[in-house]
């Protein structure tokens, strides 16, 4: 069991739990996700990690509560337990010998990308963070950011905080205005990572995306989370999570992705509380 | 007086119809008296090939002749003093192949029912007796052990028996490996390995669960937190594919996967979250016994109709006969033969059906068995919208990459001396780890040896 120590509200359905487990804390590298599962019939969930404190043995996970699993763990709270808290798994950000990087996040992605741009950030490069989100109302991190990054740049969909408009276009001016990167890493909803994907490949700019496909074991095990990169299948748990952008197939991993959605939503719309009908029981 | 009749006394099963749509146990084992009945057909040889045939060689005709004679207790203790697992090995052992296969009762006739007999002791003990094994006064030096499936227990249990601080180090969130995430509750029950890890920790072994090791810690952190030597029995878990055209596809996945969810992930009771799809036509390619698992699966998650898909005939399906037997009981279609080429896709990017090429057989190649040939323009389509590829697996690399020193083959099976020692001193290992996917009473005659190994080498 792996106790929750700290809960935080980033924003509506944005959440940030510290989780005790400090075999992982002592390991945990940016870049490198982890599983959890709440109770015993629980699914096995993956989620990069936020961050951690190897001193006091905890690892940050934030979380956007979209599905049946994520919801279960944002019932929860400080002092609660949850059944199952596995990794650090996947290989950590390569964050050595950059010297100019810019680090895309959108939305909840931004949780990921955070401590990726710390890492680029502390091995001496100098580090642009464009972050994007729907609209004011779900900005999270915006301080935590701005302490890491040497040019922090925030858009909104609608304009209602920083500049108006998508992350793509902040890129895009900077690259051509001739800024040299050695790396832009983009972290969030599939669609944002393959515009930005698209943004920098007539500039030639080594792009890595992380993906975060549907999986059970997180080990190799089962094949679930294999993707199309460069032609060729690659375990995003193992081989990633994160790859070359300019070579992964984004249609392809949009499409699956969506292997359970349809059941995903008639559990959704039919699904009673377990504790509910586990009440319901012993009340009959 | 013995009793001659040429064949087994049947064990008796569930209805196929029926239990092709439940979870529940497909065998029902052996009554008190059919078991005593079925032992008075062993001869009590006074030189039993049967003995050689077992890998962990149980001492079969003692503890049949104990069988005979209404005492099941003192079976069970014979068995058990070199099986760590009868409740298990009586169940998925290919006894066909080993101790069965050496009977002088099959020169005419069938062989004793060796395995059947020993899952009636094992599961008579467990009901009957139970008894939770007495620590040993331990002689505080720290063992590890990585991976929790047989050669893991097996290993664990014979180092604890010695006096031995064992930990199991699991990458899942159950132990049991390939016992709990492959073999489905129909073949073995999860209760029965369940039993066996808690029999495991009353000895005094550790099991830490959640612990992939390679990442959290690898095999040098070990010995740096104590541990004197290292049992690495992490099996044969990663998934083939076939590199095949629409194998992307949404509905496509390795048998691993399907098992998984389905057995670990328990997506085939209402009360888990995990979901797995719900398939109408499934086609399960290879002919292995873990292709029968999953095709049997999804007969009993609803599917209407289940394929094996085969490319060679049936006489070279790797898979145990009495899988393959049971299989077909249930209604699963057999398409030998048959290579798939192509997996068909809808425009939503689901599955809808599996191109499949007829072959024949030419000479036998490097595996002996006869080669299959494609036979030009004979390709057809099967109507499925699941596609489960049961190819076979190979090792995972976690270990061997974090790890210096630790050398491995063209395969990536881990090497190791006849002591089952890797070449990093101190670091033993077996089971599929080593052998590439094998069975569970290999590796559990690897973890044995691997304890007596071991045991050897921290006498030094």
């Amino acid at each position: 069991m792996y106790k929750i120590v700290r809960k935080k509200e980033l924003n509506s359905s944005v959440t940030l739990m510290d989780i005790e487990a400090p075999f992982v804390a002592k390991k945990a590298k940016a870049g490198q996700f982890i599983i959890f599962r709440v109770d015993e019939m629980g699914e096995r969930v993956p989620l990069t990690i936020a961050g951690y404190d190897r001193e006091a043995g905890t690892v940050t996970i934030i979380f956007q509560k979209v599905g049946f699993s994520t919801n279960a763990l944002g019932a929860l709270n400080e002092g609660d337990y949850i059944r199952d808290f596995v990794g650090p798994l996947g290989k950590p950000t390569p964050v050595e010998g950059k010297k100019k990087v810019c680090v895309v996040g959108g939305g909840v992605g931004c949780a990921i990308a955070l401590p990726s741009a710390r890492g680029f950030k502390e091995a001496g490069a100098e580090v642009t963070v464009i972050v994007g989100f729907r609209n004011k109302d779900i900005v999270i991190l915006e301080e935590e950011f701005k302490e890491v990054a040497d040019h922090f740049i925030m858009m909104t969909d609608d304009g209602s905080y920083g500049r108006h408009g998508l992350v793509t276009q902040p890129l895009q001016e900077l690259l051509e205005q001739g800024e040299q990167f050695d790396e832009v890493l983009a972290i969030g909803p599939v669609p944002m990572m393959k515009f930005v994907c698209k943004t920098t490949e007539p500039f030639g700019v080594h792009t890595s995306v992380s993906l975060n496909p549907i999986m059970i074991d997180g080990t190799g095990m089962c094949g679930g989370c294999r993707v199309t990169v460069g032609g060729e299948t690659k375990f995003a748990c193992v081989d990633g999570p994160e790859f070359d952008g300019h070579k992964v197939d984004f249609a392809e991993l949009m499409s699956r992705n969506g292997t359970y959605r349809e059941r995903e939503a008639e559990v959704n719309n039919t699904h009673t509380c377990r504790i509910e009908s586990m009440g319901k029981a012993l009340i009959q | 007086m013995a009793n001659m009749t040429l064949t087994k006394t049947p064990m008796p099963e569930q209805d196929p119809k029926v239990r092709a749509r439940n979870f529940k146990e497909v065998t029902l084992g052996y009554t008190p008296e059919m078991a005593i009945e079925e032992a008075n057909r062993c001869l009590g040889c006074k030189n039993p090939k049967c003995v050689e045939g077992c890998p962990v060689n149980v001492r079969i005709p003692e503890f049949i002749k104990k069988v005979q004679e209404g005492d099941f207790k003192a079976a069970y203790e014979i068995i058990a003093s070199t099986n760590a697992l009868p409740a298990l090995s009586g169940r998925v052992c290919p006894q066909e192949t080993q101790c069965e296969c050496k009977c002088v009762r099959g020169i005419k006739g069938e062989p004793v029912a060796i395995g059947r007999l020993e899952r009636f002791v094992a599961d008579w003990y467990l009901e009957n007796v139970n008894e939770i094994p007495k620590k040993v006064e331990p002689n505080g030096v720290k063992v590890a052990v990585v991976g929790s499936g047989p050669a893991g227990l097996t290993c664990a249990s014979d180092l604890a028996k010695m006096g031995y601080q064992v930990t199991i180090f699991e990458a899942l969130h159950t132990a049991g490996g390939v016992l709990v995430y492959g073999i489905p509750e129909f073949r073995l029950p999860k209760a029965i390995v369940a039993n066996e890890v808690t029999k495991l920790e009353a000895q005094g072994v550790e099991v830490m669960t959640n612990m992939v090791i390679g990442r959290v810690l690898t095999i040098d952190e070990l010995f740096e937190m104590g541990y004197k030597a290292v049992f690495v029995g992490s099996g044969a878990g990663l998934p083939m594919f076939m590199n095949i055209p629409g194998e992307a596809l949404k509905g496509v996945m390795s048998a691993n996967e399907y098992l998984t969810r389905t057995n670990l992930m328990k997506a085939y009771t209402e009360e888990a979250d995990t979901p797995v799809i719900q398939s109408k036509a499934v086609a399960v390619v290879g002919g292995g016994n873990v292709a029968m698992d999953a095709a049997r699966c999804a007969m009993r998650l609803g599917a209407e109709n289940v394929y094996i898909v085969y490319r060679r005939g049936e006489a070279e399906m790797p898979a145990r006969l009495e899988e393959q037997h049971h299989a077909k009981e249930e209604g699963i279609q057999f398409k030998t033969l048959c290579n798939p080429v192509e997996i068909l896709g809808d425009e939503t990017g689901r599955v809808c059906g599996i191109k499949c090429i007829r072959m024949e057989l030419g000479e036998p190649d490097a595996s002996g068995r006869r080669r299959p040939i494609a036979i030009p323009g004979s390709e057809f389509v099967l109507d499925v919208d699941t596609v489960i590829m049961s190819l076979g697996t190979s090792p995972n690399p976690l270990i061997r990459s974090t790890t210096p020193g630790l050398d491995t083959n063209r395969k990536g099976c881990l090497i190791v001396d006849e002591n089952e020692m890797t070449t990093r001193e101190g670091v033993f290992a077996g089971g599929d780890a080593v052998t590439g996917a094998a069975t569970v009473i290999l590796a559990m005659g690897a973890g044995k040896k691997g304890a007596a190994a071991i045991h050897e080498f921290l006498q030094k």
